[in-house]
């Protein structure tokens, strides 16, 4: 801090405290803060810890096939988690497919096309969105998306589309398609705040430049202000498949609960989320409560991996703009 | 010249187009809204609010234990996520250079990302399995864990926007250090570092994943937080899932209720501070 070119006495008004003591009050109030920051590690160190002990029965007895396997049976106690993480990676992947090119469309749009006093509330509504709890989503996922996809739009999507596996066989309303939907919505907030902040981010010299060769205005964002932030964008991308993943709620609700692998969407199925939301209070076996422990330990590994990974995206180009703020 | 038209068309195609993108990105939150208010407001009456569940079957009841519960489960969690996380933050912000502040900030980072619903699995191996019994307490426990770094980051951000003159300032009069943070700095931040918990108690009061195993749920009006207990997520799950047309309604509004909360207290956290904050964690 600027604070150690200061002179260590200032001549002003007498201290109240005689200078011995002020150091005193300076070790206890920066020990006190220390302890507080100290705790932030050591209660992820201890989650992490606390999951590996919870889920060593499971590591031990499947190891690797843990992931491989796909039988998940409580009675027998064999369980495989294979359909999980198939299943957390299609919605997420699905979902994303849906809302990226919605988050991107009015990340440009309020960045790039809308009248000054559209913008501020037009993002402040879309990221209100976030703020509605995951459980809601799901109650309204239940009795209003599930019943109008199951009418209007899983059977056009068979019609048209009925030839790839993905849209054949018997439609259900709780599916991996209805939880996809649901997490796009979840999602879109999310991606469309971070990438607007990337693009904000870009220097109007950019665009200008563009502009000034005789592009249109989409040329302008095309070819000059969406290249700059690609990595930004797509740190926001990941960063929302980092939230799809993690999702659990609304996903639980919709997703149909199905110890299964098919090839259509039109399907249940089941995520890693999911099965520990449903089964960990029921579980009476420590070994089915290992298994849930171990696929919340793989579920924690992936984020952590994903979320980095999205960080150092949009820091790459925040940096190149704020100049290295921070340390 | 055709070229030129050509160019233009598509330019101004592709902008009416990510416009219509803004449009269906509103519409889900309209809908979401309207449905809340349509299929809940009809069941808020007084005994909605001051009763407990009604005997499965019968028709009335109302969430007295859970609105109490979520006050409860809620309240405990801030009483020890706040402080730790307010801390963690001027921490951070005020010996910014330190090894300890950058790994802080890396690992809020890390923990922002990480689902509630793994934390609540670490409640739950935690506190959960050594005891044999479900309380309120794990998932306070839980929710504290997933309000730290949100306050922290909160935090940090606001005292970076003091200015240094300010501090060099109260130095200069002889305030010793920690003074000049707590009498200075923070209380110039102290509007932002409010806003950032409210925002923080607003996201943790909608949570549910991280209180299916720790706080479980209960039928009963109970203040023991060692003991089972109801909350307002959980009873809207509870309800959404379950089989009769009667839990559905009381949903309905308890979904209704929750989201009240929620959006004013995000709300108003995000209009005291005139949109320096987004709403994400």
């Amino acid at each position: 801090m600027a604070t150690s070119t200061l002179p260590e006495r200032a001549p002003a008004p007498a201290p109240a405290l005689p200078l011995q003591q002020r150091h005193v009050g300076d070790r206890v109030f920066r020990l006190l803060l220390t302890l507080a920051a100290v705790a932030v590690p050591v209660l992820l160190a201890f989650l992490v810890l606390e999951l590996w002990l919870g889920s060593r029965a499971a590591i031990e007895r499947f190891g690797f096939d843990f992931v491989t396997s796909s039988t998940w049976d409580p009675v027998a106690e064999r369980f495989g988690a294979l359909p999980l993480v198939v299943g957390t990676l299609v919605s997420s992947f699905l979902a994303l497919l849906i809302a990226v090119p919605l988050s991107l469309g009015v990340a440009i749009f309020l960045t790039e096309f809308a009248p000054g006093w559209l913008r501020q509330p037009v993002a402040f509504l879309i990221e209100l969105l976030a703020a509605i709890p995951s459980v809601v989503y799901g109650l309204w996922g239940i009795f209003v998306l599930v019943p109008f996809l199951l009418r209007w739009v899983f059977p056009v999507l068979q019609d048209w589309l009925g030839f790839l596996p993905f849209f054949q066989g018997t439609i259900y309303g709780p599916s991996m398609f209805s939880a996809s939907v649901i997490l796009a919505i979840m999602v879109m907030p999310y991606v469309m705040s971070v990438s607007r902040e990337v693009l904000l981010a870009v220097p109007p010299s950019q665009r200008e430049a563009a502009l000034a060769l005789g592009a249109t205005r989409w040329e302008a964002v095309m070819t000059a202000v969406v290249p700059y932030a690609r990595s930004g964008i797509v740190g926001a991308v990941i960063l929302g498949l980092g939230r799809a993943l993690g999702e659990t709620m609304a996903v639980t609700m919709l997703i149909g609960n199905r110890h299964d692998i098919s090839a259509s969407l039109f399907a249940p199925g089941y995520t890693m989320a999911a099965a520990i939301a449903n089964e960990f209070a029921e579980a009476v076996a420590d070994i089915h409560l290992a298994a849930l422990s171990y696929v919340a330990l793989l579920l924690f590994l992936v984020t952590v991996v994903v979320n980095a990974l999205a960080r150092l995206l949009i820091w790459r180009v925040a940096r190149g703009v704020e100049g290295g703020r921070g340390a | 010249m055709n070229r030129r038209i050509w160019r233009r068309t598509r330019s101004g195609l592709m902008v009416g187009l990510v416009g219509l993108a803004v449009v269906l990105a509103l519409v889900p939150l309209g809908l979401i809204l309207g449905h809340l208010l349509v299929k809940g407001a009809g069941s808020l009456d007084w005994a909605f609010f001051t009763r407990g569940p009604a005997p499965t079957g019968v028709e009335g009841g109302g969430v007295v234990h859970a609105i109490v519960g979520t006050l409860i489960i809620v309240g405990v969690a801030s009483l020890m996520g706040l402080p730790v996380g307010i801390a963690a933050g001027i921490y951070c912000a005020e010996y910014p250079g330190t090894r300890l502040a950058t790994a802080t900030r890396f690992v809020a980072d890390v923990m922002n990302g990480t689902p509630s619903i793994v934390v609540g699995v670490f409640a739950w191996t935690w506190i959960v399995a050594p005891q044999k019994h479900f309380s309120a307490f794990a998932g306070s426990v839980a929710l504290a864990f997933l309000m730290v770094p949100m306050v922290l980051r909160t935090t940090e951000e606001m005292i970076k926007l003091v200015p240094h003159s300010l501090r060099e300032a109260a130095l200069a009069l002889g305030y010793p250090r920690w003074r000049t943070s707590l009498a200075v700095v923070v209380r110039t931040t102290l509007p932002g570092i409010v806003t950032g918990s409210l925002l923080a108690v607003a996201r943790i009061a909608g949570e549910t994943a991280p209180l299916l195993f720790t706080a479980l749920g209960s039928q009963f009006l109970s203040t023991r937080i060692d003991q089972p207990m109801a909350a307002l997520p959980l009873v809207v799950f509870n309800y959404a899932i379950g089989p009769f047309e009667e839990w559905h309604r009381l949903a309905w509004a308890t979904a209704l209720v929750l989201i009240l909360v929620v959006l004013v207290l995000s709300v108003a956290a995000r209009i005291a501070t005139r949109g320096r904050f987004t709403l994400r964690g």
